[in-house]
């Protein structure tokens, strides 16, 4: 669904992936680890078209994204949730949801959508005439989420959905990944937090400095002692003791 | 006389606010002041004055064209004046700007020669006494224009689509792309829109001074620009505030320090504002 060949992107004269290569099927759940200046959030800016590439290839379905800007790319069905939310702060929390669907050409069928994610989420019900800044942050990350998915993403992206959220708020957050995840809809998922991702994802690649280091299926990951030792957090008890 | 300065500030002001929203509006999508805000006024102006002048259209006919050219003119500006110059430091759209408004106003001179133009067409006012209180009906028209284009605006940016999507590029134009937004369209749409709005405020000064020339657009567009800095620039209702508190601020020092002063008092202001408030009275980008 989602293939990247050899992809290289960076910053000025900083190169931060150095040659990454993935692919993500339908209906899979794939995370992305890594930890701070791996390159995670990059490599979802340069697939979402905010980056240029500067070598290398992104395809999703079929069609080559390579050049194309990020307004087009969301019509194409890819929708990405970026880091720390980014939701628009003085806006209502009903325009956000409604600027997920702007690009849509069925604005009736996205009336219903803002109605069925309403349901879901009584919360946003509540709060809807509210600035979208006066809410919590756990209650930011779901708007955030339901932005994304107004716009009927065939795979949706996430960027660090458990950042700077207080524990229960990242149970709640994770809970609506794993609802999304029974319905079918793939997910591409970057995570510090690797345990949280790995026991939600089907499969997962290391990013190091820029490299893919390490790829395998969630539960491979889980028991790879370099990763339990990496990220999450097992073994340095004993270099403590 | 009170009441009387505070009605001839407040017509001064509602123009005032029509064009520092044009300022206001642009500057929360590209961060940018586009000096040539005056320069629009003042061929909206000329073309609603010179189609008049032939005979063969309405007044209605006439204003409606004279915002529209000042429209088009505005996003013939950010097309040429602006866009190639996005990503670069930001003095150089600024330059850009006074160059663009200067060009207009030679242009204008060009065009349409040095001297004054009466409006072409003779309205009947009256000045009808309300509670001891002589209100000009062409004030009264002015207002009530002015008011009805500000509600427009308002309503436009807060329910439609379009309006949203503006405020959602102002805010954060990464993010807006991740929408689906176009934002260069956005910014067309905004110059498109503030330009309009610059064009029927100077209609309806070329209407109150019964006088339309190329260097019209000067003062008004400075006294706008100062209107926008004190609502907090960036800030639509700011806007509004800032032109009006600009305009009877303006005609109650005339009338009661005096009238000599009357221009200096809205740079007065402006200074102050700098100096003690620079995010202005009501803070704020993209509002």
């Amino acid at each position: 669904m989602l293939t990247l060949k050899s992809v290289q992107a960076g910053y000025g004269k900083l190169t931060v992936l150095k040659g990454i290569s993935f692919h993500v099927r339908p209906g899979e759940v794939v995370t992305l680890i890594g930890g701070n200046g791996a390159g995670k959030s990059t490599t979802l800016r340069a697939v979402s078209g905010l980056l240029p590439l500067w070598r290398g290839v992104v395809e999703f379905n079929g069609a080559d994204l390579t050049r194309l800007p990020p307004e087009r790319i969301v019509t194409l069905g890819l929708a990405l949730v970026p880091e720390g939310r980014r939701i628009f702060a003085s806006l209502s929390v009903t325009a956000n949801l409604e600027l997920g669907a702007f690009h849509r050409r069925d604005q009736r069928q996205a009336r219903r959508d803002l109605e069925e994610i309403r349901e879901r989420f009584p919360l946003l019900k509540e709060r809807a005439s509210q600035p979208a800044g006066t809410l919590s942050g756990g209650e930011q990350q779901i708007l955030a989420i339901c932005r994304a998915l107004m716009s009927r993403p065939r795979l949706l992206m996430l960027d660090e959905p458990s950042m700077g959220l207080a524990p229960r708020m990242v149970n709640q957050v994770y809970k609506i990944l794993r609802e999304l995840k029974d319905e079918g809809t793939t997910l591409l998922l970057i995570e510090q937090n690797a345990r949280a991702a790995l026991k939600l994802a089907d499969r997962g690649y290391v990013l190091e400095t820029g490299r893919i280091i390490l790829d395998g299926s969630a539960a491979e990951l889980r028991e790879d002692p370099e990763v339990q030792r990496a990220y999450l957090g097992k073994g340095y008890r004993e270099v403590w003791e | 006389m009170f009441l009387q300065q505070l009605l001839n500030g407040l017509t001064a002001g509602a123009v005032y606010a029509l064009i520092a929203l044009g300022y206001t509006m642009i500057y929360g999508i590209l961060g940018l002041i586009n000096f040539a805000q005056g320069e629009i006024y003042m061929f909206g102006a000329f073309v609603a004055v010179l189609l008049l002048g032939t005979g063969q259209v309405n007044f209605f006919v006439a204003f409606a064209a004279g915002m529209a050219a000042a429209a088009i003119l505005g996003v013939v500006l950010e097309r040429v004046a602006f866009r190639p110059l996005r990503g670069s430091h930001p003095l150089v759209p600024l330059i850009s700007a006074i160059g663009a408004s200067i060009f207009l106003q030679s242009l204008a001179l060009l065009l349409f020669g040095p001297n004054d133009r009466p409006f072409p067409i003779q309205f009947n006012f009256r000045t009808i006494t309300i509670a001891g209180l002589p209100l000009s009906s062409l004030q009264g028209a002015i207002l009530v224009a002015a008011l009805g284009l500000m509600v427009l605006l308002l309503l436009f940016v807060r329910y439609t689509r379009y309006g949203k999507a503006i405020v959602a590029c102002a805010l954060d134009q990464d993010t807006a792309r991740l929408m689906g937004i176009n934002v260069d369209r956005m910014v067309a749409l905004t110059f498109l829109i503030g330009s309009a709005l610059s064009g029927a405020a100077g209609i309806m000064m070329a209407i109150y001074y019964n006088a339309t020339y190329p260097r019209m657009g000067l003062l008004p567009g400075l006294k706008a620009f100062s209107a926008a800095i004190l609502g907090g620039v960036g800030n639509i209702p700011g806007a509004i505030l800032g032109g009006v508190l600009l305009g009877v601020a303006e005609s109650l020092g005339a009338a009661y320090v005096s009238s000599g002063y009357k221009d200096a008092i809205a740079f007065a202001i402006l200074i102050l504002v700098l100096l003690f408030r620079p995010q202005g009275i009501l803070k704020g980008r993209g509002d």
